[in-house]
């Protein structure tokens, strides 16, 4: 059965203007969350809803909030995490281009439940016609009551305002996200103190997905119960899946967690299959930081079970033969893509992507960049393939912040999955020096390798 | 001191009278009036946009020295954060910026021809800027739009879905348009405030 929670209603026109997404039952949260409910009320809602974090990490959001220091009096902040920069991933773009107040009713909710007056949307500098729709967008919620003194006569007070980062991938990390919202460099902190407790200008912070916060409006208004009634065990709800790669219809879709992977690449009303009908070569299901998965063990587990779009089933078996449901950016491969080309472009990204903070990261992405680019372009030996394996160990768990991990998991996962592939390009760097995208075997007169 | 040793040219400050017309200045005191009091440095990234965009395309040491005036904070922690965020440019720039993605999923689907393409077209290499002072060619990182890959933008306006007959079309569009004073988009400072 077809779910839709955050995309409801977006094939309307006009719906990113408030009037036309008022008419059809936008905003009403609002006045059931201000008027009926206390903030607790509100929190406890979204605890039973078991909705989880859609940035990547997949934390309990109702726990997340219940963490937020109120003892102290200090003001208390919701920042709104649009820093949306992992590849693969565009879900969040496309709800703020076409369905901003979404987004905004489930922040002016959620501010009320942790009791902040002042609210931000963090949004990559990249996106700057995201920024004028948002902009826009506030601007009529001001001028409707919906935004700033006692909204609609509740007593209750709330600034929102959008702030732009300009163009650094760590920066979706929450604390750094925090730095660059201070006007620093997006240098992640140490933890603890966590943000709840010491966040944004030292005081009580909680900092939340686009995606997640667009849920909360639909949970207000029909009960957590509702919402945990959708999806699969702990991954309750729907999730939007931005699908890229070699399919024939890449986009944005909103599933019901649960749903299989293999129905998700082949059925027409999602991916719609490899491009050109081509073999389906491997999956990246979750934004390039997450391992990388053949394709047997994307369709099913190690045990043989189908494997479902969510957070446990794609998890399955680990890191050795699963991988993460992450962000949603799932990235398809079809036969001819080469894994160590692929594996190099996402190590340039980390090492260009490295604050530079932590010795591990800074050093190490550079060589696993360097090392993987000899091994491409035909210079390698294959010790060096052991080396990469050795330097992703070495990196994983020692940074202050996730992007070391993510720096090492694909490139360890890569090297796992398809090391037959790596060890080919050591063994013919006159092929690899002069062939730059596709599989390489079908340059062979005679295959040398047998298939995995 | 010699200025090779230095990547950006930080230290060379040709004491420029750099300033924003009052208009900006009135629209970059909204800006900081949505930080709470004490707090105004959280201003700065969106003031460097403005700033790029108004004083000449790119960042330079009499910019961010007056950038850093308005705030009431040191040089040194504006100079910090326009060398840190890769949407900032140090060393000038040709009016049309044209950055092409260059990570994985843009790359599978084409994304490096495109920037060969690019260079051919161009005559210039990435990073490079052409003897018209029209074009920049940079090479960036995921631009968060991977499923109209490959992706390329022009001054922070995103062209999708790109193959070689629609880039001959963009540079043509732009190499008539550079005539005009204006383009036809809104800036910076319209969609901050």
């Amino acid at each position: 059965m077809e779910r839709k929670i955050i995309l409801e209603n977006i094939e309307i026109d006009g719906i990113r203007l408030l009037e036309v997404y008022r008419e059809n039952g936008g905003y009403k949260s609002i006045e059931k969350a201000l008027k009926t409910m206390t903030p607790d009320e509100v929190v406890a809602e979204v605890k039973t809803s078991g909705l989880r974090g859609r940035g990547g990490a997949g934390f309990p959001t109702g726990m997340k909030w219940s963490f937020i220091d109120k003892k102290s009096g200090n003001p208390r902040y919701l920042v709104c995490n649009a820093d949306e920069s992992e590849p693969g991933t565009f879900k969040d773009r496309y709800l703020l281009e076409h369905i901003p107040h979404r987004l905004i009713e489930g922040m002016i909710c959620s501010a009320y439940a942790l009791g902040a007056n002042k609210a931000y949307i963090y949004v990559r500098g990249e996106f700057k016609s995201i920024i004028g729709i948002l902009n826009e967008a506030l601007k009529e919620c001001y001028k409707a009551g919906l935004l700033g003194k006692n909204i609609l006569g509740s007593g209750y007070d709330l600034d929102l305002h959008v702030h732009t980062g300009a163009g650094a991938y760590i920066c979706g990390e929450e604390t750094a996200l925090l730095e660059s919202l201070e006007g620093k460099r997006g240098n992640p902190r140490l933890k603890p103190p966590f943000p709840a407790i010491k966040g944004l200008y030292g005081c009580p912070t909680v900092v939340n997905n686009v995606e997640t916060l667009a849920n909360i409006g639909w949970i207000v208004n029909n009960s957590g119960e509702e919402y945990a009634k959708i999806g699969i065990g702990r991954s309750t709800g729907t999730k939007l899946i931005s699908a890229c790669g070699n399919i024939n219809n890449p986009g944005v879709y909103e599933i019901e967690l649960g749903l299989p992977v293999e129905e998700f690449i082949y059925s027409d009303k999602y991916c719609g299959g490899v491009k050109g009908g081509k073999e389906l070569k491997a999956v990246i299901p979750g934004g390039s930081s997450v391992p990388i998965l053949p394709k047997n063990l994307i369709l099913n587990t190690l045990a043989g079970e189908k494997r479902l779009m969510s957070y446990e089933s794609l998890s399955e078996g680990g890191f050795i033969t699963g991988s993460m449901l992450g962000s949603g950016g799932f990235i398809v491969y079809d036969e001819d893509a080469c894994i160590v080309r692929n594996t190099y472009n996402f190590s340039r990204f980390y090492h260009h992507e490295s604050c530079g903070q932590c010795s591990p990261c800074r050093e190490g992405t550079s060589w696993l960049e360097s090392v993987l680019h000899r091994i491409e372009n035909g210079q390698g030996k294959m010790k060096d393939i052991d080396l990469l394996v050795s330097i992703a160990s070495k990196i994983e768990g020692n940074t202050i912040c996730p992007l070391g991990d993510a720096a090492a998991w694909p490139v360890a996962a890569a090297v796992r999955h398809f090391r037959s592939e790596f060890e080919f390009h050591v063994l013919h760097p006159e092929i690899v020096k002069n062939v730059k995208h596709g599989s390489l075997e079908k340059y062979l007169e005679i295959p040398v390798l047998t298939a995995e | 001191m010699n200025e090779k040793l230095f990547k950006y040219k930080l230290y060379v400050k040709n004491n420029n009278d750099v300033s924003f017309t009052p208009e900006t200045l009135a629209k970059i005191q909204t800006i900081i009036s949505h930080y709470p009091d004490g707090q105004h440095k959280s201003a700065l990234i969106p003031i460097l946009h403005i700033a790029q965009e108004e004083l000449g395309g790119s960042l330079n040491v009499d910019i961010m020295d007056y950038v850093a005036g308005l705030l009431n904070i040191t040089p040194i922690e504006v100079y910090e954060v326009a060398t840190f965020y890769s949407q900032f440019y140090i060393d000038p720039v040709g009016k049309y910026v044209i950055e092409v993605c260059q990570t994985g999923p843009c790359a599978i689907c084409g994304g490096e021809d495109i920037m060969n393409y690019l260079e051919e077209k161009l005559k210039i290499k990435v990073g490079e800027t052409t003897g018209d002072k029209l074009f920049s060619l940079k090479a960036v990182e995921c631009l968060g739009a991977c499923g109209s890959a490959p992706v390329m933008q022009v001054n922070t306006e995103f062209h999708e879905f790109l193959d070689m007959q629609k880039i001959d079309e963009i540079i043509a569009k732009l190499r008539n348009e550079s005539e005009l004073t204006k383009p036809e988009e809104l800036t910076w400072k319209e969609r901050l405030s």
